[in-house]
């Protein structure tokens, strides 16, 4: 049992910590909010020389083997920026889903490019109808004598505008009709058929709606072997649920550390905010629940491994408590920030409303609670 | 970074598993679950000081000079965290826990011959002195006056919320030796011994039915000179050392854990027409649990940092006041859970030595005076308010 950073992780986190306080600003954040494709690539091309890209990957194709651990490590720090590059989409959700379910061809022909910044990718699974349910897929993937014609609506593909590759999932259609399996298909962003409406992502960034009308794709489009990929995809959502939880402590932190700093500078009736007990007692709490958060964000990277209960559990434990702890953080923030805090002037708002953001993806605290009783009681 | 015990670990896991289940009877593990006070009665408590004494493990936190087993943080985890899970009694932590490591640090070498080893075996049984009527959180106020009289303190006043102090044959008490500038300066740490003549004490009953705390008075009680514990006007300083221990032993979740099972089991059951069928309740059990696993993780966090000689830092002043407001979310599901069991009162105590049909199972016996009695977690050693301010000055710097 230890919880200690090893050397390996204290440096990355130092120099994770480095690059986001040298290279993210409120200047950068504003031009990036802006920008149609809603990052910068050079930013982009630095992660994959400092080996951010390949952190994860399976060493055998270009990566560095590294865990979910090394990933909330990076992921904090890319909170406390605001960072804003796809790094979730390709790394965290697409490259894990190729090396998870993927042939050795699909793993080589995609996971050395992501490692050196060439390949970007997307998840798409969402759809209005399903709301939360993961397993609740209605896009269709019927087998044709070349390959595979996919029909269907997706909502919300985190940067899905300026993905490579993107990853859908369709529900497999045989020629008896639908199979029961969810298929992940790697489709082009270039494919015919494929319309993506993409819109500015609330809290930074970009997601889009794709509508896929009749796309046809060869046989190898299917990562794997076709047996269902729902439970890949339960375990790369708990992942990314894992490194979002510590994203938001990043946020969450940055917050602490901006509204304390505040209340120790304004004076109303003649002394510092914070000279008030109410005041302090506040920031106590949000400390408190900053706390919380990290600890959980840990907990669940630590059990990524873990038996699939387990691990779910894990995630969902830390995605509904990190939720709650994210709204109450930021709403305080705001509040003690008093009228300055509701305007776009202060970047308060930016960090409020990514950590929104991070409560709404994948469900919000009620759905996460409610699956982690569902699955204690299955256990 | 690994979540996991290695070998050694687990061997000393499986040694304290099989102490457990050579020692512990199935009386003593049944007046602990029927005890619905935060203290196992001295009689259960003590006969499992006093097993573990000769297993050598009297005092997890004592240095090896003393009785200590020397055992890492890790070791001391387990111990606790197994303890818990078995539901083992609890010990006389007035002795074991605070008035121990005082003697132990600021004690004259008679002062720790004589009172370690007796605290160890059993053979004496503290209770704390500290608070006053006047003096809740604002401790330091406290009017309880110790006048010099040769090689005597004549000792005059009153302390309360004194646990077990009818059981007690010795106190540890804070008093009032001189007025200095501040009131933190001029206050002593005294070690009294119950059976001196001019103490008496008087019973409070708490809202859930239990005698377990007390009001104390102390008329012209004369007490030598050399049951001070260090300097005198140094009390202040001792006192809160103390305090510390009281605040962050660190090693609450495995509680709180077996608390919430025996919740989540009756929510299960029949008992309470399948509670846990409401979504309400299922979702709540849900959120008490990942709050247990987040204080979890913050304690193995701290213990991490001290297994390498690192401070922990002021996350450890988070601890307290989270496992005490857990341990009432876990009371309160409990209040919730039985549902109209909660009206009924059994007013005997103890619990596990009842000789009628009681008016609720076994079971939900311990529930409302657990939830009602639990009210006092975020009161004692500090309140949920004084943590707040700790906090705010220890993490925040303000």
């Amino acid at each position: 049992m230890d919880l200690n950073l090893s050397d390996e992780q204290r440096l990355l986190r130092e120099s994770a910590e480095r690059f986001v306080a040298g290279s993210y600003n409120a200047d950068h954040r504003r031009k990036m909010a802006n920008d149609p494709l809603g990052f910068s690539p050079s930013v982009w091309k630095q992660f994959a020389e400092l080996g951010w890209l390949a952190l994860p990957l399976p060493d055998e194709f270009g990566g560095l083997g590294g865990g979910a651990v090394e990933i909330g490590i990076l992921m904090e720090a890319f909170g406390r920026g605001l960072v804003s590059e796809p790094y979730v989409a390709t790394v965290v959700l697409g490259a894990a889903l190729i090396a998870r379910c993927g042939t050795i061809e699909q793993k080589q022909a995609s996971l050395p490019k992501v490692a050196d910044g060439s390949l970007k990718l997307a998840f798409a699974h969402s759809e209005r109808a399903a709301r939360f349910d993961l397993a609740k897929v209605a896009t269709s993937a019927n087998k044709t004598a070349q390959g595979w014609r996919l029909a269907g609506s997706k909502i919300v593909v985190l940067d899905g505008h300026a993905a490579d590759e993107i990853i859908v999932s369709a529900l497999i259609h045989d020629h008896h009709g639908p199979s029961g399996r969810i298929g992940l298909f790697m489709v082009p962003a270039t494919a015919e058929g494929l319309a993506i409406s993409d819109y500015a992502r609330l809290g930074g960034g970009r997601a889009c709606n794709i509508e896929l009308s009749d796309v046809h794709l060869p046989e190898d489009a299917l990562l794997g072997d076709g047996s269902d990929a729902l439970p890949a995809t339960e375990w790369a959502v708990d992942l990314a649920m894992a490194a979002l939880g510590a994203e938001a402590v990043g946020i969450m932190q940055t917050l602490l550390d901006t509204t304390l700093e505040y209340t120790k500078i304004r004076k109303q009736f003649g002394r510092p905010l914070s000279a008030n007990q109410v005041i302090r007692h506040r920031l106590a709490d949000m400390a408190m629940q900053v706390d919380e958060s990290r600890s959980l964000a840990l907990r669940a990277a630590l059990k990524a491994d873990s038996p699939p209960v387990e691990r779910a559990r894990a995630a969902s434990g830390a995605k509904a408590k990190i939720g709650k702890c994210a709204r109450f953080v930021g709403e305080q923030s705001i509040q003690l920030h008093g009228g300055m805090g509701v305007t776009e002037e202060l970047e308060v708002g930016a960090y409020f409303k990514r950590l929104v953001a991070f409560d709404t993806l994948f469900g919000g605290t009620a759905h996460h609670y409610a699956r982690h009783a569902e699955l204690g009681r299955r256990a | 970074m690994d979540l996991t015990f290695n070998a050694e670990e687990r061997a000393f896991q499986s040694e304290v598993r099989a102490f457990i289940a050579k020692t512990l009877t199935e009386e003593m593990k049944r007046a602990t679950a029927l005890t619905p006070s935060v203290f196992s009665d001295p009689d259960v408590g003590r006969a499992w000081q006093r097993a573990l004494h000769r297993q050598g493990w009297g005092a997890p936190g004592w240095p090896v000079e003393h009785g200590g087993p020397d055992w890492t943080p890790a070791q001391r985890w387990i111990f606790e965290t197994e303890s818990a899970r078995a539901g083992v009694p609890n010990v006389n932590v007035m002795g074991v826990k605070m008035v121990g490591p005082v003697i132990i640090g600021f004690g004259s070498p008679e002062q720790k011959n004589f009172y370690l080893p007796r605290i160890l075996s059993g053979e004496d049984y503290w209770c704390q002195g500290y608070s006053e009527p006047g003096s809740g959180s604002d401790l330091s106020s406290l009017k309880t006056r110790a006048v010099r009289d040769g090689d005597d303190y004549i000792i005059n006043g009153t302390k309360i919320w004194t646990t077990h102090a009818h059981h007690a044959n010795r106190m540890f008490a804070l008093v009032r030796t001189s007025d200095g500038p501040r009131q933190q300066d001029g206050i002593s740490f005294i070690l009294i011994d119950m059976k001196t003549p001019g103490i008496t004490t008087r019973p409070i009953l708490t809202i859930g039915g239990d005698h377990e705390v007390n009001q104390v008075f102390f008329d012209d009680v004369r007490v030598p000179v050399a049951n001070r514990v260090g300097e005198e006007g140094k009390g202040w300083t001792y006192g809160k050392y103390l305090l510390e221990f009281e605040r962050g032993s660190g090693i609450a979740s495995a509680k709180l854990r077996e608390g919430l099972k025996a919740i989540a089991d009756l929510a299960e059951s029949d008992l309470t027409g399948r509670a846990i069928d409401s979504p309400d309740i299922a979702t709540r059990i849900s959120e008490v649990e990942i709050d247990i696993d987040a204080l979890e993780m913050t304690e193995l966090r701290v213990l991490s940092a001290l297994q390498t000689g690192q401070n922990p830092g002021a996350v450890s002043s988070i601890l307290k006041l989270r496992n005490s407001e857990i341990r009432q979310a876990v009371t309160r599901l409990g209040a919730d859970v039985i549902g109209h069991d909660a009206l009924a009162v059994e007013p005997m105590r103890p619990l596990y030595k009842l000789n009628h049909e009681p008016p609720t199972p076994e079971e939900m016996l311990t529930v409302m005076p657990e939830y009602l009695n639990g009210r006092a977690y975020t009161i004692f050693g500090g309140t949920s308010e004084i943590q707040r301010d700790i906090i705010a000055k220890m993490m925040l710097g303000i």
